[in-house]
């Protein structure tokens, strides 16, 4: 039971202290501490979850890569470890932004903490980008993004580069190895399910920056903000354990 | 009740506060119908929340109790083909003992058993999914747990009605799937006839998403229940003072949290595999149909133990409580508990015997005649607990026997199927069903009907009347042993599961089990009965009618909003019978036994 003060301030009162610091913490907590503690298992438990989910991915890249090593190989080989490595520094780098920004607002830099949320949410759009046009387009359909328009458009066509495609769609006609529909299955399962967990730390990262924009978060009471955190480090952790599996077999 | 007659009162806009000004009861009504209607909807109050899952399970009991309904009356009588050849000289072909009728393909035995083959995966999916899963821990567990531990609510109440409309959801998703024609795939959605089957895909689908996002409502209260354990016991309560039934919560909570994802991830990818055909599970695109199986049993052996664990900590309850007995081996269950959660993990291949290399199957054999030990501890320990206990025969205690009985005949029949010889015989075979239907409902449905029993009085207020309950409870036990004990015989002669129809010396068992199922739903029938008289027409429960020692009865009969007055603090083990006066009891009704022995120095005898 909350006990919100609504009377109007009297003559001479305080300025309205902004909304974190009149946090009201849940009523069967005793302090806000155990709510923070409380919150903080309850996501670390929600982020086991998330391992196992994608432990089920994994499981069938190694079984299946104890199957078919040839498959996998050629189908790592045409990956480019480039715009994977490139990901990877994105998406690093998105981590240390979004801790900053936990330690702005932990010192009340509220400014430098709204800045280093939106930071991170352009790195995580960057991620997105770089995953879908230059290397789910190409492909998947053998057009190529090119902002230099080095071949005079923004896109162009390459002949018998696309149809890298999962499982019976597959349609690429340079294969060696028949089992590389398989490959590609686990390709796109693996980085798509990262990918739409992506989406969601970015949207949790939007809200927050709202919310931060309003003085919801400060020094006293900011869990949605470390929480947020701790979903955005487990997806750049998920990234790096798919980077060099997919990309780096030699 | 009008307006007018509830005073508006600004001190206390939510009217939690009767007219004397004594908290409300949880279950008091708002001033509208529709202000109560989006109370409810709203609410983030665990016992309500608790309320809305028991209903809806009991519904959905009811759902997939009509199925088997169906299922037993198609197997009635074998489907017989029988050619007959007039005088005249043209010969008709007449099927008999076939009750579904085919689908419009024919009338051959192969494509009529396709509404058969909807009837019981429809059975399966709610009983599994939408009834056994959350059964006890998202009606019972939402209760009683925070109570309990003498908390005001679980670690996180937005997240617990979060839960409830996701499990709401997903029930939509699997009901439409059924309403559109159902799935004949079997619940467990084998591949590769899963992927393949020519049920519409979106009929497939959507019962498998169905599935998935029951997942996530699982999920999420096995997560709030294992933070609520952590953080949100009562000062005093350590983990060795906590009632079994917890133990048992959380145990089951943490396999919730564990196995659910990868539920999820299997269904996940079995819908690519169906409508993007990706391969994994298709050999011809080199995937492997079995790597299904063993990432649906991965789940879905622990996914057992959430079911029974339950169970089990509502019988430690209720037989220590109407025994009036403390429980024997306190930390041997308690530790029981934890042990069935880690050992569950590893067993899954019993489900493939027939799937896997020799060597596997015995590694997994092994494990699982493992996993029986914990499981035996308990029940042991539940029968030196009746010993010498004061005994009261009423419904709950009535449920605990049954329980006791008919989950050790589950138990130990699943040691035939553990063991690698017997197992390539009985695997698939009716004996599997009569197990797991033992353990299932025998154990955790009769573990519910206790627990609802036993809960009862401090749940609605109300009384439920003893002696039509108990005779409901005698004909569902009747009922069930002649349900589910013929199968075994069955199953040892040869009845495959899931076939509709079969050779014509299974009849006469199969009639048996027929008739068996009818004296069930009349006993189920007669519970709800009760329950309706009950609510209407029940006498007032006092605070402690059974004489409990756990925190839920020194709450009110139904509980305040915010569950206790004040604060409990924890003064005494959950079942020192011998030492405490029941909370809501007078001394003098509840003498004590004599000290045998002097109490020794500086020990404190407490009296509630």
């Amino acid at each position: 039971m909350t006990t919100l003060d609504t009377r109007p301030p009297g003559p001479g009162a305080p300025e309205k202290a902004p909304l974190w610091a009149r946090y009201q913490h849940g009523h069967h907590w005793r302090t806000a501490a155990d709510e923070f503690d409380a919150c903080k298992l309850g996501f670390w438990l929600f982020l086991t979850t998330e391992v196992l989910l994608f432990g089920g991915i994994f499981c069938a890249y190694f079984i299946f890569r104890s199957l078919y090593p040839a498959a996998w190989q050629e189908g790592s080989q045409s990956l480019d470890w480039r715009w994977g490595g490139l990901n990877t520094v994105v998406l690093l780098l998105s981590s240390y932004t979004m801790a900053a920004s936990i330690y702005a607002i932990q010192t009340n830099q509220q400014a430098r903490a709204r800045r280093n949320l939106l930071i991170t949410l352009v790195f995580g759009g960057a991620f997105l980008c770089i995953k879908f046009l230059f290397e789910y387009l190409p492909k998947w359909t053998g057009w190529h993004f090119d902002p230099t328009l080095a071949h005079g458009a923004l896109f162009h066509f390459v002949e018998g580069y696309g149809g890298k495609r999962p499982g019976s769609l597959f349609t690429y006609p340079f294969a060696t190895d028949p089992h590389m529909p398989l490959w590609w299955s686990i390709y796109y399962c693996g980085t798509a399910i990262h990918a739409l967990h992506v989406v969601i730390g970015m949207a949790l990262i939007a809200r927050v920056y709202v919310r931060a924009g309003r003085g919801h978060y400060g020094p006293s009471h900011y869990t949605m903000v470390e929480m947020t955190g701790l979903y955005w480090h487990l997806v750049d952790l998920i990234w790096i354990f798919l980077f060099p599996l997919l990309y780096l077999i030699h | 009740m009008s307006t007018h007659d509830v005073p508006h009162d600004s001190h206390d806009p939510r009217g939690l506060h009767d007219a004397h000004g004594h908290h409300a009861s949880y279950l008091a009504p708002k001033e509208t119908f529709w202000a109560t209607v989006k109370d409810w909807a709203t609410t983030v109050d665990h016992k309500k929340i608790g309320v809305m899952y028991l209903f809806a399970i009991l519904f959905m009991f009811f759902l997939g109790g009509a199925a088997a309904m169906a299922v037993r009356l198609e197997l009635w009588e074998p489907v017989r083909v029988v050619t007959s050849t007039t005088p005249s000289g043209t010969t008709t072909t007449e099927v008999t003992g076939q009750l579904f009728a085919a689908d419009a393909e024919g009338t051959s035995i192969g494509p009529g058993n396709n509404v058969y083959n909807r009837i019981f995966t429809l059975h399966g999916a709610i009983m599994v999914f939408m009834v056994i899963i959350p059964s006890i821990p998202a009606s019972l567990g939402n209760f009683f747990l925070p109570i309990m531990l003498g908390a005001k609510d679980v670690a996180f109440p937005r997240l617990n009605l979060l839960s409830w409309y996701v499990y709401l959801f997903g029930s939509i998703f699997a009901v439409t799937s059924i309403i559109l024609g159902g799935v004949d795939t079997g619940w467990t959605f084998y591949t590769p006839y899963s992927t393949t089957t020519d049920a519409q895909h979106w009929r497939v689908v959507f019962m498998i998403l169905g599935a998935f996002i029951l997942g996530f409502s699982s999920i999420l209260t096995g997560l709030n229940f294992v933070v609520t354990v952590h953080k949100l016991r009562a000062p005093g309560m350590g983990w060795f003072d906590m009632p079994l039934f917890v133990w048992a919560i959380y145990s089951a909570a943490v396999i919730q949290v564990l196995a659910t994802p990868v539920i999820g991830i299997t269904l996940m990818l079995l819908v690519f595999e169906r409508v993007f055909r990706i391969g994994i599970f298709d050999p011809a695109l080199g995937g492997d149909p079995v790597l299904y199986q063993h990432f649906f049993w991965f789940y879905s052996h622990p996914v057992v133990y959430v079911m029974i664990l339950p169970g089990m900590g509502i019988i430690n309850e209720t037989i220590a409580v109407h025994s009036r007995k403390k429980i024997f081996g306190y930390r041997a269950i308690a530790f029981a508990s934890l042990g069935i959660a880690a050992v569950s993990f590893l067993v899954w291949g019993h489900h493939m015997f027939t799937s896997m290399s020799e060597l596997a199957s015995t590694v997994f054999s092994a494990l699982t005649f493992l996993v029986a030990i914990p499981t035996a501890v308990k029940v042991f320990n539940w029968i030196a607990t009746l010993y010498k206990g004061s005994i009261a025969m009423n419904t709950p205690m009535l449920y605990t026997l049954i329980f006791l009985f008919l989950f050790s005949i589950g138990g130990l029949t699943g040691l035939p199927l553990g063991t690698l010889s017997t197992d390539l015989h009985l695997h698939d075979s009716y004996f599997v069903v009569a197990h797991f239907h033992y353990v299932m409902m025998g154990g955790t449905m009769m573990g519910l009907m206790a627990g609802i029993h036993h809960w009862w009085p401090k749940m609605f207020g109300k009384m439920y009347a003893e002696k039509p309950a108990m005779i409901a409870a005698l004909i569902v036990f009747v009922g069930f042993n002649i349900t589910f004990f013929s199968q075994f015989f069955l199953g040892t002669q040869g009845m495959p599961r899931r076939y509709a129809s079969y050779v014509d010396e299974f009849q006469f068992l199969h009639q048996v089990s027929t008739v068996g199922s009818w004296l069930l739903l009349l006993g189920f029938l007669l519970h709800a009965g009760v329950f309706i008289h009950s609510l209407t027409q029940g006498r007032p429960a006092p605070q402690n009618p059974w004489g409990g020692l756990t925190f839920e009865w020194e709450a009110a009969s139904p509980p305040i909003e915010h569950n206790f007055e004040h604060e409990p603090i924890c003064r005494h083990g959950p079942y020192d019978f011998e030492s405490t006066v029941p909370p809501g009891w007078k001394p003098e009704d509840y003498p004590l036994p004599p000290a045998t022995a002097p109490v020794p120095q500086g020990v404190v005898v407490a009296r509630h």
